[in-house]
C-alpha cells in the first residue's frame, strides 16, 4: 500500500502542571499538531498520526517520566494505539 | 492455548514481555472440566474466535501498574473533594440552576456506572481469553470507583439542594430515568460480545466524548470543582475503556469473516440506542449549564461527524460502514436539545429537577448557535410560556405522553426532513400494536421483538396503577419526590430562594458564555 491516513487523531489532557510539559513535548515532536484549550482541558489534534516521546517529556519535566504516567491525566483520545516503554503513538490505518 | 512468553533473560522485562507474562502467562487450559463448560457464554452469540492470544490491550496495562496509578488518582480526587467541602465550594458555582445537571447526572448516569461494574465483572468471568478477562476485570473495578466517587462528590450538594436525596430509588421508578435504565439493562441481558460492543465500542468509543468532554469542561466553566474532578478522574479510565472498545471490534473482525455481519448489526443497534440516550445530554449542554462551553450541534460535529467519521473510515477496511441512521442524527442536531428541554418544561411537575424558560441572554446564545432553527421554531414557544408565567399561569402538561417502546423517550422527536411534524412509527407483533419515535427504534424492535415486548414502560405502568396508585400525588409519593420542592418551576423554588439568600447572587448574574 498505501497513502497514510490524514484523518485527525486527538489526545486530551486535564490542564495542570504535569500536562503543561507533556503538551509542550508533543508540540515539539509533532509540528503538524494543533492545540485547543477548553476550561480545565487541553486537546491536541493531528492529521493521521501523533507521537508522545518519553525522553522529550522527561527532558522538559527535569525528571524520569514513566510513559504509563500518561494515564493519570488523560481525558480522551481517538485513533489506534501503539505503546512501548519509550513511545506512545496514535494513528489511523494499519500498524507500522 | 496459553502461549507463555519467553523470558529473554534481561533483568527488567520490557512492556510487551511483562504484559504477556502478566496476562496470557497466567492463564491455563482446564483439564478435568471442558473449557466449553467452564466458559459457557462466549459462543452462543455466533461470534467465532480462533485464537484468543491475538487479543492485546494496546496500553499493555498490567494489574501491578493498574493499582499504582488508580491509587494515585484516588488520592488526588479525594483531596480535592475534601477541600471542596471544607471551603463551601457549592457556593462557587455560577447559579443554583446548574445543580439540576447534577440531579440528572446522579439519578440517570451514576447508577449506570454501577450497572457497568456488574456487566464488566460478568465479562471478566465469561471470556476464555486471559487478556480479555484481565482488561474487563480492570474495567469492572473502574466502574465501581466511578459510581462511588460520583455519589461521594454529589452527596455534599445534597446537604444544600433539593432533589438529590434518593437517587437509587428514583432510578428504578421515575419515568424518564427508564431511558438510561432500560438502555443498560438491554446491554446487560445480551451476551458478552454484544455487551462489550454496546458499551465499550458504541457508547464509550463512539459517543462518550459527547457526554464527558463538554459536560465536565462545562462543570469547570460553571465553577464546580468537585464535579470536574470526579469527571476527569473517571475519564482518565475512560480512555482505556475506549481503547478496549476499538480493540475488541477489530479483534472480532480479524478473527473470522463471519463475525462482520453480527458486529455491524450491533454497531447499528447500539449507536442508535446510545444516541437516543444522549438526548438528555444535548438538553444539559444547551439549556442547563448557565455558562456554556459549546452547543450540542458543535459537539456532534466535532466528536461524531469529524472524529467518528475518521474512526469509521479506518474500520472500512474490515467492511464496516457508518452506523445506520447516523444521517438522521445529523439532521436532528439543530433541534434535538430544544425538543427535549421543551418536553421537560411540560412535565417538570413530575420530574426530579427544576426547569425554566431561558434568560434573554441565553435565548440570544441559542439564536446565535442555531441560526436556522431556533428563532423560527423554538423561540416563539419559550416567549409564549414566559408570557403565561408572568400572568401567573406557568404552563404544565396534565396529560401523560406516549413513550417509544424501544428507547422509552416520549415520542417527541420530529420527522428527519420536517422539524414541524412529529415522527411516529408503529408495528404489529402477535396482534398487538407497538409505537416508536423513529425508524431506528422500530428496526431494533423488529429484530428482537421477543425482548422488547417485555419493556416496563412508565406511562403504561402509571395507567395500570402500578406506580403508587391513581393520580399524580400518589405517583410522586411512589417516586419519593415532593411536588414543587424537588421539581417544577425553578423561579420561586426553595432552591432559588435559598441560593439568593446564601450567596446574594441570582440567575441573571450568570452570563450565557
Amino acid at each position: 500500500m498505501n497513502t497514510p491516513s490524514i484523518k485527525p487523531v486527538f489526545i486530551a489532557f486535564v490542564t495542570n502542571d504535569d500536562t503543561r510539559n507533556i503538551v509542550a513535548a508533543i508540540c515539539e515532536d509533532n509540528p503538524q499538531a494543533t492545540v485547543e484549550e477548553f476550561p480545565a482541558m487541553v486537546k491536541i489534534e493531528s492529521p493521521g498520526r501523533l507521537i508522545v516521546k518519553r525522553q522529550s517529556v522527561s527532558d522538559l519535566m527535569g525528571r524520569d517520566w514513566d510513559l504509563q504516567e500518561i494515564h493519570l491525566n488523560l481525558i480522551s483520545l481517538s485513533g489506534s494505539i501503539n505503546e512501548t516503554e519509550d513511545e506512545f503513538e496514535l494513528y489511523w490505518g494499519k500498524a507500522a | 492455548m496459553s502461549a507463555v512468553p519467553k523470558n529473554t533473560g534481561n533483568k527488567k522485562l520490557g512492556l510487551k514481555e511483562k504484559y504477556g507474562m502478566m496476562t496470557r502467562g497466567l492463564g491455563w487450559d482446564t483439564t478435568y472440566q471442558a473449557m466449553d463448560d467452564v466458559f459457557p457464554y462466549d459462543q452462543f452469540e455466533g461470534i467465532k474466535i480462533h485464537d484468543w492470544d491475538k487479543w492485546e490491550d494496546p496500553f499493555r496495562l498490567t494489574m501491578d501498574a493498574y493499582w499504582k496509578f488508580q491509587g494515585e488518582k484516588e488520592k488526588k480526587l479525594y483531596a480535592i473533594i475534601d477541600a471542596f467541602a471544607q471551603n463551601n465550594g457549592q457556593f462557587n458555582v455560577t447559579d443554583a440552576r446548574y445543580i439540576n445537571t447534577l440531579k440528572l447526572f446522579l439519578t440517570g448516569i451514576s447508577p449506570l456506572e454501577y450497572a457497568a461494574h456488574r456487566g464488566y465483572a460478568h465479562l471478566g468471568r465469561s471470556f476464555r481469553g486471559a487478556s480479555a478477562r484481565i482488561a474487563t476485570q480492570m474495567q469492572a473495578i473502574d466502574e465501581l470507583r466511578h459510581a462511588q466517587t460520583q455519589v461521594h462528590t454529589i452527596s455534599h450538594y445534597n446537604k444544600f439542594f433539593n432533589g438529590l436525596h434518593d437517587f437509587r430509588h428514583m432510578h428504578d421508578r421515575v419515568w424518564y430515568l427508564s431511558v438510561p435504565k432500560s438502555y443498560f439493562e438491554d446491554a446487560q441481558s445480551a451476551g458478552p460480545f454484544e455487551f462489550i460492543t454496546a458499551i465499550s465500542f458504541s457508547f464509550e468509543y463512539v459517543l462518550t466524548n459527547l457526554l464527558f468532554m463538554p459536560f465536565m469542561s462545562g462543570a469547570a466553566y460553571n465553577g464546580d470543582m468537585a464535579t470536574v474532578t470526579f469527571g476527569f478522574s473517571a475519564q482518565s479510565d475512560e480512555s482505556r475503556h475506549m481503547t478496549l472498545g476499538l480493540e475488541v471490534v477489530k479483534f472480532m473482525l480479524e478473527q473470522d469473516p463471519g463475525n462482520k455481519e453480527i458486529v455491524q448489526k450491533w454497531i447499528d443497534k447500539w449507536f442508535w440506542r446510545g444516541y437516543r440516550l444522549l438526548a438528555l445530554v444535548a438538553m444539559m449542554m444547551d439549556y442547563m449549564l448557565p455558562k456554556r462551553v459549546m452547543s450540542w450541534q458543535e459537539a456532534w460535529e466535532t466528536y461524531f461527524e469529524k472524529n467518528g467519521g475518521a474512526l469509521f473510515e479506518d474500520l472500512s477496511r474490515y467492511g464496516i460502514r457508518m452506523p445506520k441512521y447516523h444521517e438522521v442524527a445529523s439532521k436532528e442536531k439543530n433541534r434535538l436539545s430544544h425538543e427535549v428541554w421543551a418536553t421537560f418544561y411540560n412535565y417538570s411537575h413530575a420530574a426530579a429537577f427544576h426547569t425554566w424558560v431561558p434568560e434573554e441572554s441565553e435565548l440570544k446564545w441559542l439564536s446565535e448557535k442555531y441560526p436556522d432553527t431556533f428563532d423560527k421554531h423554538y423561540r416563539p414557544r419559550f416567549e409564549h410560556w414566559d408570557a403565561l408565567q408572568k400572568e401567573g399561569k406557568r404552563w404544565s402538561n396534565p396529560g401523560l405522553p406516549m413513550l417509544c417502546q424501544l428507547c422509552q423517550v416520549p415520542t417527541i422527536f420530529t420527522e428527519p426532513d420536517d422539524p414541524t411534524t412529529t415522527c411516529l412509527r408503529e408495528t404489529t407483533y402477535h396482534g398487538m400494536k407497538y409505537h416508536f419515535c423513529s425508524d431506528g427504534c422500530k428496526d431494533i424492535f423488529e429484530n428482537e421483538p421477543e425482548k422488547y415486548v417485555q419493556s416496563w414502560l412508565p406511562v403504561h405502568q402509571i395507567f395500570q396503577g402500578n406506580c403508587g396508585g391513581e393520580g399524580l400525588d400518589n405517583v410522586m409519593k411512589y417516586y419519593n419526590i415532593v411536588p414543587g420542592q424537588d421539581n417544577g418551576e425553578y423561579m420561586g423554588s426553595q432552591d432559588q430562594m435559598n441560593w439568593e439568600q446564601w450567596t446574594g447572587r441570582n440567575h441573571k448574574d450568570a452570563p450565557a458564555t
